[in-house]
């Protein structure tokens, strides 16, 4: 008994947005945490952000980006198909409270990841400032569901064809020259956008918090595979984040363990043949 | 069965009767299991061995006690599928527990024939493991007796050995059970642990299939502790829960290195490869570093289990790396003896200090050190100490760490209600498992840290017993 897919659709090239049926899992779910499926038999486990949840409705949303085999099958499981496992809500939610001002970043598809948790800070009386870039008009996703929640949203593209032209670093950099007043930043997207921003922040002392997506297996804490360096120290991502403070992350570790198995990642990659529909 | 054949005369000494096996050279390269099992002939040879104590030790060297000298009589008769439903009356994993308990420390050590020194004990695994795929293959399971439903309703945490087995006595004595597993296959280590080559996935599954046909619900993709909490089990109506979640929380040595590619904690290459079935990559598409050389740091039986399946996945070379001497492993004898046949190296009283990488972040090496043994420790084994200037470099591409696990604390971290030892083991009373929260139970590794199968399932079946008595009150 697998789970059914109820919606799907493309957000941008490559990006999908997904509802799928998990009633237990839309029940339980808070902001910050994940789910871990298997789209068949012979599937890998991967983790994926919950972007959303109805727990009206039993479903929960997923938004990822087709980069490797996993994503492609996901990618190609019709509306009414089923996935033949999820587990979840998995990780710790985030740390919701009233900080004053919030800014939260999303990079690429790690938009899809700070959406909930900037909706669950700014329903917790901060004051959301949001900045959300991507490398082209194209890319950019959640623009609307973003400028909803957000008292203020600032949108880029790297190659300038939508907005303000550059780095999301770039306008977090401006705001703080203006002299806007942060009290804590989310940053969530590809790691050298999580790495950049946290250098920007760490230079004027202001938390801020990752959301880590190391390789996993299990995501129940057994295998070790997440580990992450964090302050000096091994963390499992599963069990004792996915966030972390991002002053204290080996992103160089992280970026080197996201790399274990490229060749294989190529191999099923370009193997991967679509059934016919 | 063939009928010429007849067990030896009671008189004419039969020595012990090996069980025929794959050769090593041929199983290193396949992921089959690699003992073929008795025949019936070799079986009931073998059978013919035990003299049928009056007063059998060897049931006391079994933490379940089965019905041993019954159970190898009926085999003796050629009454296999008798002898494998014997023994089903205090064991409910026949076909597991042959494969994989230390007979040698347990049953078999407090064997007659064995104690007389001059001869070998009858081989009570073996002759277990053949009775029970016998009815397996040739009969099927059957439906037991079952008592009238009660209407209570017990939770099971963990398909591991201590939960199928609470599972199975549960669900007879009339409960309604249902098993919560977090993992997308039941089965717990057996499943994810232990490899193929050790214990055949098909043989899990087929005890897994009986439970359910017994009518046991089971729950795949529930993390308790996570998708449900045990307070929130109650409130949907389950009158007690068992917890037995396992020893699921990997150790590491905490040298320099250790996070670099190429380290894997035994758990996840063993994962990797069994549960994910990443051997068979790119048919499945879990994939796994096939390293030509590999250590394996550890002297316990997942250690044995890693270094063997490393050969497997094609490696040149794969050591045991282990820092006391032979005599301290806490390996089974017979697993030191394959591992040692399919030429895996042992690097004994030797210690890692650091694991060194190249600079896209892979091992490399590992710098290790020689070690000798002092005055003895705490465990009663003797420590083992440095010997200085001995420091030297091993070069290798893959290092699995089978140092040992601890107890999987999603359940303790979300259960403040059960009290937990310092080492993070859940507190239970030990002839009934009952814990500091009313109504909840807990057995196997999670409460003892890791130790074998047999004493999970002996947990289990001991809280089923408890359980049973509370839900009729």
């Amino acid at each position: 008994m697998g789970n059914k897919i109820i919606k799907k659709e493309n957000l941008a090239k490559e990006v999908v947005r997904m509802v799928v049926e998990a009633p237990e899992i839309a029940a339980k779910r808070k902001p910050g945490q994940f789910i871990i499926l298997r789209v068949n038999e012979n599937g890998e486990r991967i983790p994926l952000t919950i972007s959303d949840a109805d727990p009206g409705a039993g479903t929960i949303t997923l938004i990822f980006q087709v980069v490797g085999k996993t994503t492609m099958l996901l990618r190609d499981v019709p509306e009414g198909g089923e996935i033949s496992d999820l587990a979840g809500p998995l990780g710790n939610p985030t740390h919701v409270d009233k900080y004053g001002v919030v800014c939260a970043i999303g990079g690429g598809v790690g938009t899809a990841v700070i959406y909930p948790i900037a909706k669950a800070l700014k329903e917790a009386g901060n004051q959301l400032i949001s900045i959300i870039g991507s490398r082209n008009k194209d890319l950019l996703i959640l623009t609307k569901e973003m400028g909803q929640i957000s008292d203020r949203l600032l949108v880029c593209t790297d190659d300038g064809s939508y907005q303000i032209h550059g780095f999301v670093t770039d306008v977090l950099k401006h705001l703080l020259e203006e002299g806007v007043h942060i009290d804590i930043v989310y940053a969530i997207g590809p790691l050298p956008m999580m790495r950049a921003v946290c250098e920007v922040t760490r230079a004027k002392g202001i938390k801020t918090i990752v959301s880590l997506n190391p390789i996993m297996i299990d995501g129940t804490g057994m295998c070790g595979g997440c580990r992450v360096g964090v302050g000096g120290e091994s963390k499992f991502t599963c069990v004792h984040g996915p966030e972390f403070d991002g002053h204290q992350v080996d992103f160089d570790l992280l970026a080197k363990r996201l790399r274990v198995y490229p060749s294989e990642e190529e191999k099923a990659r370009s193997s991967y043949q679509p059934k016919p529909k | 069965m063939n009928e010429e054949i007849k067990p030896s005369p009671s008189k004419v000494k039969t020595p012990r009767q090996k069980m025929p096996e794959q050769d090593a050279s041929a199983r290193t390269r396949n992921f089959q299991e690699v003992p073929f099992g008795y025949t019936p002939e070799l079986a009931v040879r073998e059978a013919s061995r035990c003299v049928q104590c009056k007063k059998p030790k060897c049931i006391e060297g079994c933490p379940v006690n089965v019905s041993i000298p019954a159970f190898i009589k009926l085999i003796k008769e050629e009454k296999f599928t008798e002898a494998a439903r014997k023994i089903k009356e205090e064991n409910s994993l026949p076909a597991v527990c042959g494969r994989v308990c230390p007979q040698e420390e347990q049953c078999e050590s407090f064997c007659i024939l064995g104690a007389k020194g001059k001869d070998q004990p009858v081989a009570i695994g073996n002759l277990e493991r053949f009775a029970a795929d016998w009815e397996r293959e040739h009969e099927g399971f059957i439906i037991p007796e079952m008592a009238k439903p009660t209407g209570k309703k017990v939770a099971i945490v963990g398909s591991g050995p201590a939960g199928l087995t609470a599972a199975g006595d549960l669900i007879r004595r009339g409960h309604e059970v249902t098993i919560f597993e977090a993992l997308h296959k039941a089965g717990g280590v057996l499943v994810y642990g232990i490899p193929e080559f050790r214990l055949p996935k098909a043989i899990v599954q087929a005890e897994v299939d009986y439970l359910k046909k017994l009518g046991v619900r089971v729950f795949l993709n529930r993390i308790v502790g996570r998708s449900v909490t045990i307070p929130e089990l109650f409130a949907q109506g389950y009158g007690a829960v068992f917890v037995g979640s396992g020893a699921g929380a990997p150790q590491f040595m905490n040298i320099p290195g250790e996070n670099l590619n190429g380290v894997f904690s035994a758990n996840e290459y063993l994962t990797r490869s069994n549960l994910m079935k990443a051997y068979a990559f790119p048919d499945y598409d879990t994939p796994i570093i096939r390293g030509t050389r590999v250590a394996t740091i550890g002297g316990g039986n997942v250690a044995m289990d890693s270094a063997r399946t490393a050969l497997r996945l094609g490696a040149e070379t794969s050591a045991i790396i282990y820092r006391r001497s032979r005599t301290e492993m806490p390996a089974r004898a017979a697993e030191v003896h394959h591992a040692e046949e399919e030429g895996i190296k042992f690097e004994l009283l030797t210690l890692p200090v650091r694991i060194v990488g190249n600079d896209k972040g892979f091992v490399q090496a590992l710098e290790c050190v020689r070690m000798e043994l002092g005055e003895p420790d705490e465990s009663g084994r003797r420590r083992p100490v440095r010997v200085p200037g001995s420091e030297f470099t091993i070069e290798v591409d893959t290092v699995v760490v089978a140092i040992g696990n601890l107890p999987n604390p999603l359940i303790p971290d979300s259960t403040p209600e059960i009290k937990t030892s310092p080492r993070g083991t859940i507190i239970a009373e030990t002839d009934t498992g009952l814990t500091s929260m009313p109504g909840v139970f807990a057995g196997g590794d999670i409460v003892t840290g890791a130790a074998t199968v047999i004493l999970a399932m002996g947990a289990g079946k001991a809280s089923a017993r408890a359980i049973d008595r509370m839900l009729k009150q």
